[in-house]
């Protein structure tokens, strides 16, 4: 199963993996052992793990942790659920899907940071305004991909549960939701990535707890020891949900070859 | 009986440039129930605009098109629908997707499934029930696709080259079948006491399951051992009567482009022209008798002698398809 996961090359990957990951982070430490590097500007490997380590230890992380996660898992809920009706509605009317086309391609061209700051006025400074800023993300992957999807069912397959006797209701049961899964699941990774991303940046600009807020902080009185620290959090996170939706999606998708 | 009647049916189409294009032309044609019927053509002729329009999946231009008696308006209610591509639900499992006909229908699962395990049994899948149809070799989903049609027991069946994608040998496999499914007795006939012989299988898409080839006398049938288990073991057909006591057998019509294929299953073969607006240049009765054996048949002079009578008509049509492809005619 592991070997499987890594690839063709199974434990050779793993281990090429662990050495290049090593390698990075002893020449950092080396480089600023050296004086090459200051580490006023880019710390160093040992502090940012000790930095780490205090934070589980004090348990002043959790806090942090479980709020973000909290919001990007709103944002995520709340972005799919939008997105997917929406994205159902147009797949099956080609009438709206042409008035609202323009609408859309605008409002996925604003850039979200930019909304941020209006976030913050109109859903106050709690969790809510990076909800907001995390549905904007979410929203539109989720939406693509269930027009996609739906759009996308095969004509053949329509055709033949209609000849078996399928209303409206059982063809958009049995054919058309699965068939829209598919790409909503395949997109999940990515969802979930920009739901991370959201809750991220919009504590960065105006909170009072989650961990942008632990790295605009520490950006705040220069220690960057606190940064890296809390960006190497935020990818730990990443990585282990997004190995936790692999698996989920696995299980979803295991009617395919 | 006329189980099915087609008078005066057209349809035109309208090509992306806005031209007009007029696919079938005054087609008439009636189908006695329980009869086997095969429309051939040259590729491009409009045989899978004629089925969609009996299915009531297009409806037609001018003309009418009557069911048992009655006008058709809307999906045609007594037909089941075999389509050239894959068409089984790649996210149900093979059970599901037999029963699928019954579930829709209305009937409770459990008893829709104790029906759909009938009907795998019957067409030797039992060991695949819960496999989803991407585990399955061509000829195995061809056969689950026999038995979603069958399970809902309508009086027409209607087929557009359901074959076409299988090779050679597996293709001959499920059109004994198919005839075997028709004739009423299922399998039972075609392939009593199987004995296993160590050829390998010529199925294109072989999963990874055991598979091996068994054959009495000039029948063959893939067998398949169920893939989780011992390996060695041979899956004996289970032979079923009939589940559903099918008394009256069914009405076919069948598309293809293969004149052997058409000769050797049905009891009328109609010859369609060369598009646009295909008519029907010919009917031929086949007077070979059945039970057919098509291991056999092929090179009997019966069949040999019909298949020139209706060539030398289709041929014509076929020269004229490949002048207007030639000519980047549509």
């Amino acid at each position: 199963m592991d070997a499987r996961r890594a690839g063709p090359f199974g434990p050779a990957v793993l281990f090429w993996r662990v050495a290049v990951g090593a390698s990075v982070l002893s020449l950092w430490q080396l480089l600023v052992g050296l004086k090459a590097l200051d580490p006023f500007f880019v710390s160093r490997p040992s502090a940012i793990a000790q930095r780490i380590a205090q934070w589980v230890i004090t348990g002043s992380l959790w806090g942090h942790l479980a709020v973000t996660l909290e919001e990007s898992l709103l944002g995520l809920i709340a972005g799919a659920l939008m997105g997917i009706s929406l994205g159902f509605s147009l797949g099956r009317s080609p009438m709206l899907a042409s008035i609202f086309d323009p609408y859309i391609k605008m409002l996925n061209a604003v850039p979200r940071v930019v909304l941020a700051p209006l976030f913050l006025l109109w859903f106050g400074l709690g969790i809510w305004s990076k909800v907001a800023l995390a549905v904007t993300l979410v929203f539109f992957v989720m939406f693509f991909n269930t027009y996609q999807g739906v759009r996308d069912a095969d004509r053949v397959l329509i055709d033949n549960v209609r000849m078996l006797g399928a209303t409206e209701r059982q063809l958009v049961r049995h054919v058309l939701i699965p068939s829209a899964l598919t790409w909503i699941f395949s997109s999940l990774q990515t969802s979930l990535g920009f739901a991370m991303v959201g809750a991220v940046v919009g504590e960065y600009l105006g909170s009072t707890r989650g961990l942008g807020y632990v790295i605009s902080q520490a950006e705040g009185t220069f220690d960057t020891t606190g940064v890296f620290a809390g960006m190497t959090v935020l990818a730990l996170v990443v990585v282990i949900v997004s190995a936790g939706v692999t698996r989920l999606e696995r299980w979803l998708l295991r009617w395919k070859a | 009986m006329i189980a099915l009647e087609l008078d005066g049916v057209s349809r035109d189409f309208t090509t992306p440039d806005g031209r007009g294009y007029r696919a079938l032309d005054d087609i008439s044609l009636s189908v006695e129930a329980g009869s086997f019927v095969a429309v051939v053509g040259p590729s491009g002729c409009g045989k899978s605009t004629l089925l969609n329009i009996v299915a009531g999946l297009l409806t037609p231009s001018a003309g009418t098109v009557r069911v048992d008696g009655e006008p058709l308006s809307g999906l045609n209610r007594r037909a089941t629908y075999m389509f050239q591509q894959d068409a089984l639900l790649p996210w149900k499992t093979v059970r599901e997707n037999v029963a699928l006909g019954l579930t829709l229908g209305g009937v409770p699962r459990a008893d829709a499934h104790a029906r759909a395990n009938a009907w795998l049994a019957r067409v030797g899948l039992t060991p695949f029930a819960a496999h989803y149809p991407s585990q399955l070799s061509g000829g195995m989903r061809k056969r689950v696709v026999m038995a979603q049609n069958w399970i809902i027991d309508r009086g027409i069946v209607l087929m557009d080259e359901p074959f076409s994608a299988l090779d050679v040998h597996t293709r001959q496999q499920m059109e004994s079948e198919l005839l075997g499914l028709w004739e009423g007795s299922g399998l039972s006939r075609t392939l009593p006491e199987p004995r296993v012989s160590s050829r390998p299988l010529s199925e294109s898409a072989t999963p990874a399951s055991n598979q091996r080839t068994l054959e009495r006398g000039r029948e063959s049938i893939a067998v398949s051992a169920s893939a989780g288990s011992t390996g060695r073991g041979t899956q004996k057909l289970q032979l079923t009567p009939d589940p559903s006591g099918l008394s009256s057998r069914k009405t076919i019509v069948f598309v293809t482009h293969d004149l052997e294929e058409a000769i050797a299953l049905a009891d009328e073969v109609i010859v369609l022209s060369a598009g646009p607006a295909a008519r029907i240049v010919a009917r031929h009765s086949v007077s070979l008798e059945r039970p057919r054996d098509l291991m056999e048949l092929r090179t009997a002079n019966a069949f040999v002698d019909l298949y020139r009578a209706i060539w030398a008509v289709l041929r014509e049509e076929v020269i004229k398809s490949q002048r207007g492809t030639a000519h980047g005619r549509a």
